[in-house]
């Protein structure tokens, strides 16, 4: 059986692609590789498009590599046809650049809500038509079956996105959702844009990673331009990106247990992750942490009063974790709303190669950080935990268990803080070069691809790890009682600008 | 749980005092309330919250008013769940084209009198989408606006000023008729 490996062997190599190989494959590889993804022997970490081209990130135990297929004709052939998890992506490309896969099962826009006044903004931008048809849900049939239609504007202060629930009495048969309510076209704005802006609108692509966006795009770049950043900023970067994690798991631990309305629980992780943002203020100037990573380096450093008050917070969730972990676990009215309910098995975890919590607690073991892996945590001491249960209490253990886990990185982090500058100056090279990135956020793996051309970006992907956690959402929450939704869609915190771009 | 609730008992409150009022934001509101303002609307403030497109980075900060150190509920100010018990109209976001319509009707479905805060820095003018394909640019371009709270995101500090300087604003309108 072929690896990865000789497949990249097969195709034609791009020279100036780092540090993953590309290869520009035919129609024939093309398909064999989504075959593979279809047996579940790789992972599809990526399927983007340009104008006339389409790429996709695959994975193969710990090799990594993209292919490519060029497409004159402005048609390829459909791997969502074998492998689901690429469906949403090729009615995203088809919107975007006017691409279309063969056989693509379901063929309806998915971004493209007939707003923009143009169609494939950009690929061969055309006009687009004055009439619009309205999007037809999928159609559910049978006895005493009803609609409930929810959004875009939601009840609680959450992005925008439209769920479809048919449901039989109170439970759930089908949900189907909509998105793209939130779409920028970031990926248009990046076209031409100079580096440090991009790395700005990187950073904006979704609120809750900023640095996780930040720290990918500018790794990318950082690939693309063979740039090796000081050692101090490698640190620092994952420094930033271990509180970002803590500031996000204790925000959805305390608001996974309110809405199974447990209100306390939300009222105490409130308090720590309040904590934990005002530190971040001290430190880095600003409390998500915003615009501090850029390709190079920071652009800020961490002073003795940063590294005091990070330590002051970390002292304190050392003594008031302890005491959370107990409540959630000795309060019986708690769990049971969480045990059991809005499951995601294994086999859609791995099928999907769904990453963070929501794999974690499938069973998946997958973390960035791990594998492939990138500086500085190859020199850190940490777990990956991972549990089989695959329902809500296992996706707010798994976040329980990652706390801990970065409250440790953290103070490793601080104790072995590298010295020296915090950046380098980025110099424009000629010609084209290309890079590409996988960081673990708190949400999952984000994996930047972009082309730099003389200093600026001729074409940048971003995929946020939500993409491959949706569609689980949707498979979790059948059969569970429409009052649970709430509490499953909690427990997956998708992203929806990220996933909108 | 029994000892963390006794223990909480004598930690003392973690709510901090009222911030300062914002007085540019002070100053806009005035031309806003003399129009609308007759009728009282006391020291309660009812806010629905729609993310016109935003990244979350605005909603995260929204989120925080309501932790301990802020308790935005002290001041009479509630977050409610739908556009027909809402006084105002808290938008975040650049407006994309996707969700204008959303906006549009969720203004109309909101009763008289209501105001309109814009939040963040997307929300006055597209911030770093305006250009964009898919986006209208500013909260201004669908519905108006009487209130701009900047930043990006905003801190809760700010957000805080701008609101209270509104319940401020609405109070002295009332007192003065």
């Amino acid at each position: 059986m072929p690896s990865l490996i000789d497949l990249v062997l097969e195709g034609r190599n791009i020279q100036q692609h780092h540090p993953w190989p590309r290869v520009v494959v035919d129609a024939q590889i093309w398909q064999f590789a989504a075959s593979e993804l279809a047996y579940g022997r790789w992972t599809l970490v990526g399927l983007w498009g340009e104008p006339s081209t389409v790429h996709m990130a695959i994975m193969d135990g710990d090799a990594t590599a993209v292919v490519s297929l060029d497409c004159p004709d402005r048609v390829y052939p459909c791997v969502a046809k074998h492998h689901p998890p690429a469906l949403r992506l090729e009615r995203a490309i088809n919107d975007l650049f006017g691409l279309s896969a063969q056989g693509l099962p379901d063929a309806r826009p998915w971004l493209d809500h007939n707003r923009w006044g143009v169609r494939s903004p950009l690929g061969n931008r055309i006009d687009a038509p004055a009439t619009t048809s309205p999007y037809r849900f999928l159609p559910t049939e049978g006895d005493g079956l009803h609609q409930i239609a929810v959004g875009p504007v939601h009840a609680g202060i959450i992005e925008p996105g439209h769920f479809r629930f048919t449901a039989s009495g109170e439970t759930v048969v089908r949900l189907e959702q909509r998105l793209g309510y939130t779409h920028k076209g970031i990926e248009g704005l990046m076209r031409g844009a100079g580096i440090e802006r991009a790395a700005q609108l990187a950073g904006r692509v979704s609120g809750d990673s900023t640095v996780a966006y930040a720290y990918a795009f500018s790794k990318a770049a950082e690939a693309a331009l063979q740039l090796q950043v000081p050692d101090r900023a490698v640190w620092l970067r994952a420094l930033l990106a271990e509180l970002e994690r803590l500031a996000n798991h204790l925000g959805d631990i305390g608001a996974i247990c309110n809405d199974a309305s447990f209100g306390l629980m939300q009222a105490h992780c409130n308090v720590l992750r309040e904590d934990i943002l005002r530190a971040a203020n001290t430190a880095f100037g600003h409390r998500l942490m915003r615009d501090v990573i850029v390709p190079g380096g920071l652009v800020r450093d961490l002073d003795e009063e940063g590294k005091a008050s990070i330590a002051a917070v970390l002292d304190n969730l050392h003594v008031r974790f302890p005491a959370l972990i107990e409540l959630y676990d000795n309060t019986a009215s708690l769990q049971d709303r969480t045990v059991d309910t809005g499951i995601v098995t294994t086999a859609l975890a791995k099928q999907y190669g769904a990453g963070g919590y929501v794999g974690r607690a499938s069973g998946r073991t997958f973390d960035a950080r791990r594998a492939p892996g990138y500086p500085p945590y190859g020199d850190l001491r940490f777990e990956v935990p991972v549990l089989d249960d695959g329902d809500v209490n296992a996706r707010v253990w798994i976040r329980i268990r990652e706390v801990e886990q970065s409250l440790s990185l953290v103070r490793q982090i601080m104790e072995r803080l590298p010295g020296g500058p915090s950046n380098v100056p980025i110099a424009a090279v000629a010609g084209a070069r290309e890079g590409m990135a996988l960081v673990e956020g708190f949400r999952g793996d984000i994996l930047v691809w972009l082309r730099l051309d003389g200093g600026r970006v001729d074409r940048c992907h971003l995929r946020d790890p939500s993409w491959f956690q949706w569609p689980l959402l949707e498979a979790a929450i059948e059969n569970n009682i429409v009052a649970d939704f709430p509490l499953c869609n909690k427990s997956f915190n998708c992203s929806y600008s990220g996933q909108d771009l | 749980m029994r000892k963390l609730l006794f223990q909480n008992f004598f930690r003392g409150p973690l709510t901090e005092r009222a911030p300062a009022l914002d007085e540019a934001a002070v100053e806009e509101l005035a031309t806003a309330l003399q129009r609308a303002a007759r009728r009282r609307l006391g020291r309660s403030l009812s806010i629905r919250e729609i993310d016109a497109g935003s990244c979350n980075g605005c909603e995260l900060e929204i989120h925080a008013l309501s932790n301990a150190y802020y308790d935005v509920e002290r001041f009479g100010i509630r977050f409610v769940a739908s556009p027909r018990h809402a006084d105002v109209l808290l938008v975040t976001g650049p407006v994309t084209k996707n969700m204008s319509d959303a906006l549009e009707r969720t203004y109309r479905a909101t009763p008289d009198p209501k105001w309109v805060i814009a939040l963040g820095d997307c929300a006055r003018d597209g911030g770093c989408f305006a250009g964009s394909y898919a986006v209208v640019g500013g909260v201004s371009q669908i519905v108006p606006v009487d209130l701009h709270i900047p930043g990006c995101p905003p801190p809760p500090v700010t957000i805080l000023q701008g609101l209270l300087s509104l319940l401020d604003r609405t109070a002295k309108n009332v007192a003065s008729t």
